[in-house]
């Protein structure tokens, strides 16, 4: 039943009316939102919507009549539109309304664990210790000069103890740094003391890649210079850190020999698997070496022109891969480097 | 280097057990990494008691016997001594173990008797010649207490770690110094057999010399001291066993008493000697020489080797006899038909010494003494020892007083140790008293203070290391012992350096990647590489990788191969490293960069959804802009697309950082396409912070300038919303058409997000349909559908005019 096209007031008032009482129906009953977004398109569509005629049509209407008709369009516009919102927000808390799953044993939805490697994880761990004590985090280049790396660390010139630092070379005087300890002297060129820094990074020994040795490895590094800093300070405080990390009772001090350090120190800790009594891991001993520390040598303040009788300092360094490699029981180092989805996923926390 | 804890007790009457030697030299002097008993081979054997005895029945000189092994059960065992005694305690092997002699016990009958082990003498035990009956033990100890527990045999032999700056540590001497010291029993020389040689004190000569009629020549340059000594008459034949044993006990070969000899004094003393066979040394001449370039030696090894100037040679008159400190020739070898011998005790120079063996590839017992340092003072003692030792077992007389060349001993150097210095280090006060007594029982002299805290130190010609007053408190700490410093944690000043914002940065990134379920690799930064574009390794380890990277997706995508090779498919990994560029300098320019490779499944499989969707270049490109923006917070990022390799070019405030790419990979044909991001997070500076020496405090960068996000105030009126499905032309891109459209829409466009594409169906051929949601918002009033309308037409009318664009009617 369509309208004429030059309706009277009386055939606009049936129709629309008629119109409202089909779509305030459809809108009403419309059993989803689906359907209710077809009844919409039907009635209230912005080109093919059943209203729009009798919009067009008020044109055609006499002049008395408009204003009579308008507001009864206005008022069926309405009318649709507030059913339409009234039952779209009768289906939307429908949809609301939640049904349990029957089989609750379906397993949950897996999502990709990211992860950290497990030696950035121990580098992360040892930083938040120490940054309870003051450190921040100093960086350096891993190509770096000789004098850096060797020089001005108080490494005498060809002599046995640049054995121990089997070094890869890029030019004659540039290397691969063997260690993280150019960052000390970087650090102190730079800033004045008080210093307390820790410098995590990677370095570079001429090694053959097996089980237990790499080319390249991590180290972190950590360095205190003030006035007054003393071995006591060394001891308390990687002692502390052992406490810390690796939850050991015991940690010992013994003698050992760094050009850049003096007096040097090796730190022990209670062997993490028999706890002291003597396994093949400690090789009888009960402990087991965590880190290479000392007093900084003041030749090593000197060259970084720093006051040696006015301050003075200590520094440690040790291997994060080898305490990852006892955490979480890597046996061969390589796996570290291998990037093994497999790998990386289990270590992900 | 290997001591022998006997023979450490022979130059120190200490009590303690070789458990506790070894806590005292790690604890003060260096790490003893492992004690080694040289009786292992008795590990098996344990105490038993014989409770029961009994003749043989059918045998006249045969027991059979009940043993009490501590096993609870007693044991048949049948045994053929004639001292088995009941009630006494015996070495016992149980079947299925090895005795010392090599023999494996079975269980067997003997005459008719089953026999479960067998009692020991003391030759089956290789614990003397004795077989005449089995050995009986004076023991208190409970049956089945191993042997080796219950009585003090065999030697250990005690592995220790000495480091390069303690050369004097290489020798019975020296570690037992130390021992002496920290036990404060009192050190002295073994006997030795025989009587020591006396002879007139040889006049120090520079250059040259003679002994009993050889000439002797020495560039001091190469050997500072050289002292030689002819002895005629000697008998070279096997070592006695006491000699013997001392060797084996340090893990040397006896050889000949007279090359034995020089080996126990090397052991000994730490001074490496030489017996030539003064028979063979051409016109009765030594000289200490370069060697010439071209000259040959056959060494003791019976390798042949050429030699060059950098190599010093003991020669004769007419050829090199000898690599100085490092190993004889094999032409003046000792050997069972020498007589005359010409003794060599001297001092090598140590650079020389390590250029040789690093040059011909051999380390000896000498070359390794010598490198690190031999006492200049050494030589006349061991010169003395080592004659009356060869003396006493090789006979023969000494042919005159020795030759003794040397330039100008080394001056003692005199270092103030200042006791306030020695706290401020230390953290805590060593009284001088204490100080000077634990030094000058290593050996240094202690001057009486002169004036008030301070003490004048000598160190002892045997310690090289010990230069300054730093070295000296180090001296004075570990004799003290670490242990005895306090633990306390006293007050600290914060420091002055801030976080290296490279760390700041990579922390941020990294959290990013993970949280994005990104895996952290740290690979190999080596690569095949090639060529100029890449800085080589000079002395590579591996020469297939010489090259150092310029990429990180260079290496992750060699890592993802491996992965694709284990047959995993699902790859996401990033990194956090340097790569470096070769510059026209000496240094390499080194950067650091975050870069991450993606592959496989988007979703791990579940049965809900969402399913089969893999990694594409659109998560790359999100991936990219969350590096960008966690390496650059608050910086402007901007994705271009880019020609080439690269699909986009990554912009933080214009500044091309990186790209994102599709990663070609040796894959096989079930792999996903995988792709990567690459993204500069800042250039790792390696020019020197300062000259040697110098500082540049006060030059330090300050911090970061950082744009931290402002606040708008949230809208409180309604949006109003519309899409627009548009037909894009071939060639007009979605950016044109953003552009179009916020050009049109005016300042009250809030938000304008493509959220669909279509090609196909119901799509004219050579056009895409493309969706957007155009979001409006007035910020004090409701917009009227008038002003919507008049946007929605202006917009389309733009799009029509500037680019053809046209709204989809179907």
């Amino acid at each position: 039943m369509r309208l004429p096209e030059s309706p009277s007031l009386a055939d606009y008032r049936r129709h629309i009316e008629r119109l409202a009482a089909d779509g305030l129906a459809a809108l009403g009953d419309a059993a989803g939102l689906d359907a209710l977004e077809a009844a919409r398109v039907e009635f209230l569509g912005d080109r093919r919507g059943q209203l729009l005629e009798f919009q067009r049509a008020l044109g055609a209407l006499a002049r008395d009549d408009k204003p009579e008709a308008g507001k009864l369009f206005n008022t069926v516009k309405r009318q649709l539109e507030a059913a339409l919102a009234e039952r779209r927000d009768q289906l939307g808390r429908a949809a609301g309304a939640y049904r349990r799953p029957a089989d609750l044993t379906m397993p949950a939805r897996p999502q990709w664990r990211g992860a950290k490697h497990p030696v950035t994880l121990v580098i992360e761990e040892i930083a938040a210790i120490f940054r309870e004590l003051g450190f921040t985090v100093a960086l350096g280049p891993e190509a770096e000069s000789e004098w850096y790396n060797f020089g001005a660390l108080n490494f005498p010139a060809d002599h046995p103890a640049m054995d121990m630092h089997d070094t890869l070379y890029l030019r004659d005087d540039v290397l691969l740094r063997t260690h993280t300890s150019p960052v000390q002297v970087r650090t102190l060129q730079r800033y004045a003391p008080p210093v307390r820094i820790l410098a995590p990074g990677n370095v570079y020994r001429r090694d053959f890649f097996d089980a237990s040795h790499a080319p390249m490895f991590a180290q972190i590094e950590g360095l205190c210079i003030d006035e007054g800093v003393s071995f006591v300070d060394l001891k308390a405080t990687l002692g502390h850190f052992a406490q810390r990390f690796f939850g050991a009772a015991r940690a010992r001090f013994r003698p050992s020999f760094f050009p850049f350090t003096e007096p040097s120190a090796e730190m022990d800790i209670e062997c993490q698997l028999c706890h002291g009594a003597g396994c093949p891991a400690c090789k009888g001993t009960g402990w087991m070496e965590i880190l290479g520390s000392g007093m900084v040598h003041p030749a090593v303040l000197e060259a970084a022109g720093i006051d040696s009788e006015k301050y003075t300092g200590w520094a440690f360094g040790m291997g994060p891969a080898r305490i990852a490699q006892q955490r979480y029981g890597v046996g061969d180092i390589r796996v570290f480097y291998d990037s093994d989805v497999r790998f990386l996923e289990q270590i992900a926390e | 280097m290997n001591v022998s804890y006997e023979w450490l007790r022979a130059f120190v009457p200490f009590d303690e057990t070789a458990a506790q030697l070894r806590e005292l030299i790690t604890a003060h002097t260096a790490t003893v990494d492992d004690l080694v008993p040289l009786r292992a081979d008795l590990a098996p054997i344990v105490v038993a008691r014989v409770v029961e005895e009994a003749p043989h029945p059918d045998s006249d000189h045969l027991h059979v016997t009940k043993v009490d092994d501590g096993s609870g059960t007693l044991l048949d065992v049948v045994c053929g001594a004639a001292n088995v005694t009941a009630g006494k305690l015996y070495p016992f092997a149980r079947t299925g173990t090895t005795i010392p002699t090599g023999i494996t016990l079975e269980k067997r009958k003997i005459r008719g008797q089953v026999s479960n082990g067998m009692l020991c003498s003391a030759r089956e035990l290789k614990l003397g010649d004795d077989h005449d009956g089995i050995l009986e033990l004076h023991v208190d100890v409970p049956p089945g207490t191993p042997l080796l527990q219950a009585l003090p045999l065999g030697d250990t032999q005690v592995v220790i770690d000495v480091l390069p700056n303690r050369p004097d540590l290489l020798s019975h001497l020296g570690v037992a110094r130390e021992v002496s010291a920290v036990t404060g029993k009192p050190l002295a020389l073994p006997a030795l057999p025989g009587e020591a040689p006396v002879w007139d004190d040889a006049p120090h000569a520079a250059g040259a010399g003679a002994t009993a009629g050889v000439a002797v020549r020495a560039d001091h340059a190469l050997a500072p001291r050289y002292m030689g000594l002819v002895m005629r008459g000697v008998t070279v034949g096997p070592s006695p066993d006491w000699l013997v044993e001392r060797l084996e006990s340090v893990g040397a070969r006896s050889i000949n008493n007279v090359v034995d000899a020089s080996n126990y004094i090397l052991h000994e003393l730490g001074q490496p000697t030489h017996a030539f066979d003064l028979g063979k040394l051409a016109g009765n001449t030594v000289a200490v020489r370069a060697a010439r370039p071209g000259e040959k030696i056959v060494t003791l090894d019976g390798v042949e080797r050429v030699l060059d100037a950098s190599i010093t040679v003991i020669a004769d008159a007419e050829r090199p006899c000898a690599v100085a400190g490092v190993m004889g020739g094999r032409d003046s070898e000792v050997t069972d038909a020498t007589t005359d011998l010409f003794l060599e005790v001297a001092v090598f120079d140590p650079a020389r010494t390590r250029a040789a063996r690093r040059r011909l590839g051999l380390s000896t017992d000498a070359s390794y003494r010598f490198e690190r340092s031999v006492d200049f003072a050494l030589p006349p003692l061991a010169l003395n020892r080592l004659t009356q030792l060869v003396l006493a077992i090789a006979g023969g007389q000494v042919a005159g007083p020795p030759v003794d060349l040397l330039e100008h001993a080394p001056m003692p150097r005199v270092i103030t140790v200042r006791s306030p210095r020695v706290a401020k280090v230390l953290g805590a006060r060593v009284p001088s008293v204490d100080a000077a007594a634990r030094l000058t029982a290593i050996g240094f002299t202690v001057d009486a203070e002169e004036s008030e805290g301070e003490l004048r130190v000598v160190p002892p010609s045997w310690r090289p290391d010990v230069v300054a007053e730093i070295d000296v408190i180090e001296e004075i700490a570990r004799l003290r012992g670490y242990d005895w410093f306090p633990t306390e944690i006293r007050p600290f000043r914060p420091g002055n350096v801030p976080d290296d914002p490279i760390w700041v940065q990579a922390s941020r990134v990294r959290e990013a990647l993970v949280a994005a379920g990104l895996l952290e690799a740290r690979p190999m930064p080596f690569t095949r590489g090639g060529g100029e574009a890449h800085v080589r390794v000079a002395n590579p380890l591996a020469e297939d990788e010489p090259y150092l990277r310029r990429d990180l997706l260079d290496t992750l995508a060699r890592r993802a191969e491996e992965n694709l090779a284990h047959m995993t498919g699902n790859v996401r990994l990033f990194e956090i490293g340097s790569v470096f560029e070769p510059t026209a300098g000496a240094m390499p320019r080194e950067f650091v960069r975050a870069g991450a490779l993606i592959m496989g499944d988007r979703y791990p499989e579940h049965f809900a959804g969402p399913r089969e969707q893999r990694w594409d270049e659109w998560d790359a490109r999100s991936m990219a802009e969350r590096i960008a923006r966690a390496a650059h917070p608050g910086a402007g990022v901007a994705l271009a697309p880019a020609e080439g390799d690269w699909l986009w070019r990554v912009l933080v405030e214009g500044r091309d950082v990186g790209g994102v790419r599709h990663v070609p990979l040796d894959a096989p044909v079930w792999a996903a396409p995988a792709f990567g991001v690459e993204i500069l997070l800042a250039e790792m500076s390696n020019i020197p912070v300062a000259g040697r020496g110098e500082h540049a405090h006060g030059d330090a960068a300050g911090p970061v300038p950082r744009h931290w996000p402002r606040y708008a105030p949230v809208a409180t009126t309604p949006a109003a919303e519309f899409d627009l499905a548009l037909l894009l032309p071939e060639g007009v891109t979605a950016a044109q058409v953003e552009a179009a459209i916020r050009g049109a829409s005016g300042e009250l466009l809030e938000r304008l997000h493509l959220f669909d594409e279509y090609t196909g169906k119901g799509i004219p051929e050579g056009t895409r349909s493309v969706a957007w949601r155009l979001t409006f918002r007035h910020p004090e009033r409701t917009l009227r559908d008038k002003e919507i309308e008049g946007r929605r037409a202006r917009i389309l009318s733009v799009l029509d005019q500037e680019l053809h664009v046209r709204a989809r009617t179907s």
